[in-house]
């Protein structure tokens, strides 16, 4: 552990440091699962590192965090994730 | 789907961070650190990761990061490595993290001299191609023909070829990437990492708000850059010109997608006319003259 | 019992005094950028690297900018550091000097004081040394090329003090001391050694990743800078105490002011620098006149000795603080500091502007001033043109 002097600034890395990101989306991303292939490439495309890869290989989603951007719908070859007006 | 399956990988660079949907940074960033690991310093100058790297309640990052002033991210990483040198910490690995204004503009003359120094420093640019966290200002790496709020007419000038400019230090490596190829960066990363000296990495980062685009396409924007030839990926390893990825088939221009597929999709490029879209065909295909001259040598 | 102490003595110019400092403290990482008068600093630093005498990186940067920002990267790493620098330079890394006060980083800075362009200059005023009162860095200035010496090695154990976490920025007069040869006693390496301990500052640490130096929100940055300006107000004492050791292990005495013949003087010169010898000589010569004439030196600038100097001015007739800076469209700069220090108090304060770049100023110009303040013929605010 650093030793770090009283009032000098500093930040620890911290998941969430925008706040609850999930909050910003006016879109939401649905994977229909039966359509998806386990191909990895939402995992490998989403800006925001914002979809797990699971230990059965398929993606999830992690809305707490994700911005609703749309590029993992946009890169799906097979369209299994769709964008849902999502608008509370 | 079943609850009790566990993530395979946390990411390096955390999520709920301030960027902007669509943006690539965070991405960008999640790739570097997986390949540089835990011993690595990231300096970052005044740029949109600035504010994307958080306050002081809590940073995404998972390394070390030391905020630099715009002009200094290549000194400030200078006296780092030294100083990591000097405490036995030999395999650190001290990297810049600098958009385009910190990295061409006023960050020019820090970087030219790490680089004339050769200091043992990996510098990737991230090129957004504006001054975006200012409000999309022009910079001296916005393309020509380009909006932005100091060029509503479209930039005049052409974009400072910054990879060739670094080569020309006659430093060991310079190298430009794509976030739409990720495994062509990751590769890069990881040679970068092995070899000690001034090492220079051009990454090309589609910006939504700034160039006019949905988010979602920041994947499709970044591939029809690198896949118009408008974007070549290579890397200069020793003074050795090599294209790497799709671009190695794009020496011929048949091979090259038309520039108006990339141009189409952003509305920074709205108001081109046909004669400006010629103009930009022609550098473009020039450049790729200038490519096929350099893998001669 | 007679103890002989056994002092070492070298003759040498002000910027090898420093450098021979610089080589004693055994920093980790120089970076140097050539501005005329601390030149020659820089080229003694080289030559001790390049022979192996000091043990350093040496990072030959492309301005002053990046010479600030390069040792603000080796200082948050754990290295001792150093750099020099003047007028121009000094005013050209000023956006990293205030980087390094605010995120409070242990640096130590010379600065070889030299007039500031326009117009063109390269001689000596405290302009440009002057100039970053504001930006959370310990001030001393030299008044000779054996105090030089002194003040840089205090300066570095008091730049990495737990109590104190600030930059020490080390002022002397551009070629009056840089380029002036002294007889300078000097320590023994190993005395160095136990006056600097290792240091422990550190803020890179590879098992506990933070960011140095993140946006602070309004509330966090006014508790930040609050902080600072506590920093700042106990390095006073931490200074004092510093100096006291470092008396046991030299011989010499050293405080945040100076006294000389002020205790019971009734006209009182304020100098800061080089010049204050010149008022010495001049204060001499008056009490030969039959004036009661002190001296009160400023040695330390920042954090500002306010309750000495109203401790030794409060009694006196009148007051002329002598200035080689100027803040226009205000005062003279140590003038108002001393103002500011005696308000509330009845002392009359004189302010006399002389020695801008470079002009020369000699114990005949202090000792007019006084025998006019005596003689009821000084205005407030005098040019010595």
């Amino acid at each position: 552990m650093i030793n770090v002097p009283e009032g000098i600034p500093i930040a620890r890395p911290k998941i969430g440091s925008a706040g609850k990101t999930g909050l910003w989306r006016v879109e939401r991303p649905e994977i229909h699962y039966d359509k998806c292939t386990k191909c990895r490439l939402c995992v490998l495309y989403c800006p925001e590192n914002t979809i797990d890869l699971l230990e059965n290989l398929y993606p999830q989603i992690d809305y707490n965090y994700c911005k609703g951007c749309g590029v993992c719908a946009q890169v799906c070859p097979t369209k299994a994730i769709e964008m849902v007006k999502e608008v509370k | 789907m079943s609850l009790i399956t566990q993530p395979k990988r946390i990411p390096k660079f955390y999520r709920g961070n301030a960027a902007c949907p669509g943006c690539p940074i965070p991405r960008e960033l999640d790739i570097l650190l997986e390949e540089l690991g835990q011993k690595t310093v990231l300096v970052v100058p005044a740029s949109c990761s600035t504010v994307i790297l958080g306050d002081t309640s809590g940073m995404p990052a998972t390394v070390p990061v030391v905020h630099s002033a715009f002009a200094a991210s290549a000194s400030i990483a200078s006296g780092i490595v030294r100083a990591l040198r000097m405490r036995g910490d030999n395999d650190a690995i001290v990297t810049v993290w600098a958009g385009d204004g910190g990295t061409a503009d006023i960050g020019f003359a820090s970087l030219s001299g790490a680089a004339e120094r050769n200091e043992d420093i990996l510098y990737v640019c991230y090129d957004n191609e504006a001054y975006m966290n200012t409000g999309i200002q022009r910079s001296s790496l916005t393309p020509h023909g380009a909006w932005t709020t100091t060029t509503p007419e479209g930039k005049r000038e052409f974009k400072k070829p910054l990879p060739f400019i670094m080569a020309d230090h006659k430093i060991p490596y310079v190298a430009t990437a794509s976030v739409a190829y990720p495994f062509d960066y990751q590769a890069k990363v990881r040679k970068a990492k092995q070899i000690h000296g001034f090492r220079y990495i051009h990454l090309l980062s589609p910006c939504p708000p700034g160039w006019r685009f949905d988010s979602s396409l920041t994947v499709e924007i970044a591939k029809l850059a690198v896949d118009t030839g408008i974007w070549p990926l290579f890397e200069i390893e020793n003074g050795e010109f090599r294209l790497t990825g799709v671009s190695k088939t794009h020496l011929d221009k048949k091979n090259r997608k038309p520039v108006i597929e990339y141009l189409k999709l952003q509305g920074r490029f709205s108001k081109l006319t046909e004669e400006q879209i010629k103009e930009i065909q022609d550098a473009v295909d020039e450049m790729w003259e200038e490519i096929a001259a350099r893998i001669k040598k | 019992m007679v103890q002989v102490l056994k002092k070492k003595a070298l003759a040498l110019v002000g910027n090898h005094a420093v450098a021979y400092a610089v080589k004693q403290a055994k920093p980790q990482v120089l970076a140097v950028y050539p501005i005329t008068p601390q030149t020659t600093m820089l080229e003694k630093l080289s030559e001790y690297v390049s022979s192996g005498e000091l043990k350093a990186e040496m990072i030959r940067v492309e301005s002053e900018h990046s010479a600030m920002a390069a040792v603000y990267g080796a200082a948050l790493s754990g290295a001792r550091v150093f750099t020099a620098t003047a007028s121009q330079g000094l005013l050209y890394m000023t956006e990293m000097i205030y980087w390094a006060g605010g995120q409070r980083v242990p640096i130590v800075a010379a600065v070889a004081t030299r007039a500031i362009a326009e117009p063109w200059t390269i001689w000596d005023d405290h302009q440009d040394f002057m100039s970053k009162r504001d930006a959370i860095w310990i001030q001393m200035m030299a008044e000779n090329v054996q105090e030089a010496y002194d003040l840089t090695l205090q300066a570095f154990r008091i730049s990495e003090d737990e109590r104190v976490i600030l930059p020490v920025m080390m002022g002397f007069d551009g070629f009056i001391l840089t380029h002036t040869m002294e007889r300078v006693e000097v320590l023994e390496d190993h005395e160095v050694d136990s006056f600097l301990p290792p240091r422990k500052f550190n803020l890179i640490d590879f098992s506990d990743p933070v960011g140095v130096g993140p946006i602070a929100q309004p509330d966090e940055y006014m508790r930040i800078r609050f902080e600072a300006m506590k920093a700042m107000e106990r390095s006073k004492s931490v200074i004092e105490e510093i100096m006291k050791e470092y008396e046991k292990l030299s011989g010499r005495k050293y405080d945040l002011v100076e006294c000389y013949k002020c205790e019971d003087a009734k006209y009182i010169f304020v100098t800061i620098g080089a010049w204050s010898g010149d008022a010495k000589v001049a204060v001499d010569r008056l009490r030969n006149e039959g004036i009661e004439a002190g001296l009160l030196k400023i040695r330390v600038f920042r954090p500002f000795p306010k309750e000495k100097v109203q401790e030794y001015l409060r009694s006196a007739k009148g007051v002329i603080v002598f200035d080689r800076a100027y803040s226009f469209g205000s005062g003279g700069i140590l003038a108002n500091e001393v103002k500011a220090s005696l308000y509330g108090l009845q002392t009359p304060v004189y302010s006399v502007i002389a020695g801008l770049g470079g002009k020369d100023v000699r114990p005949l110009h202090f000792q007019k001033v006084m025998e006019d303040l005596v003689n009821e013929k000084l205005e407030e605010e005098r040019w010595i043109l």
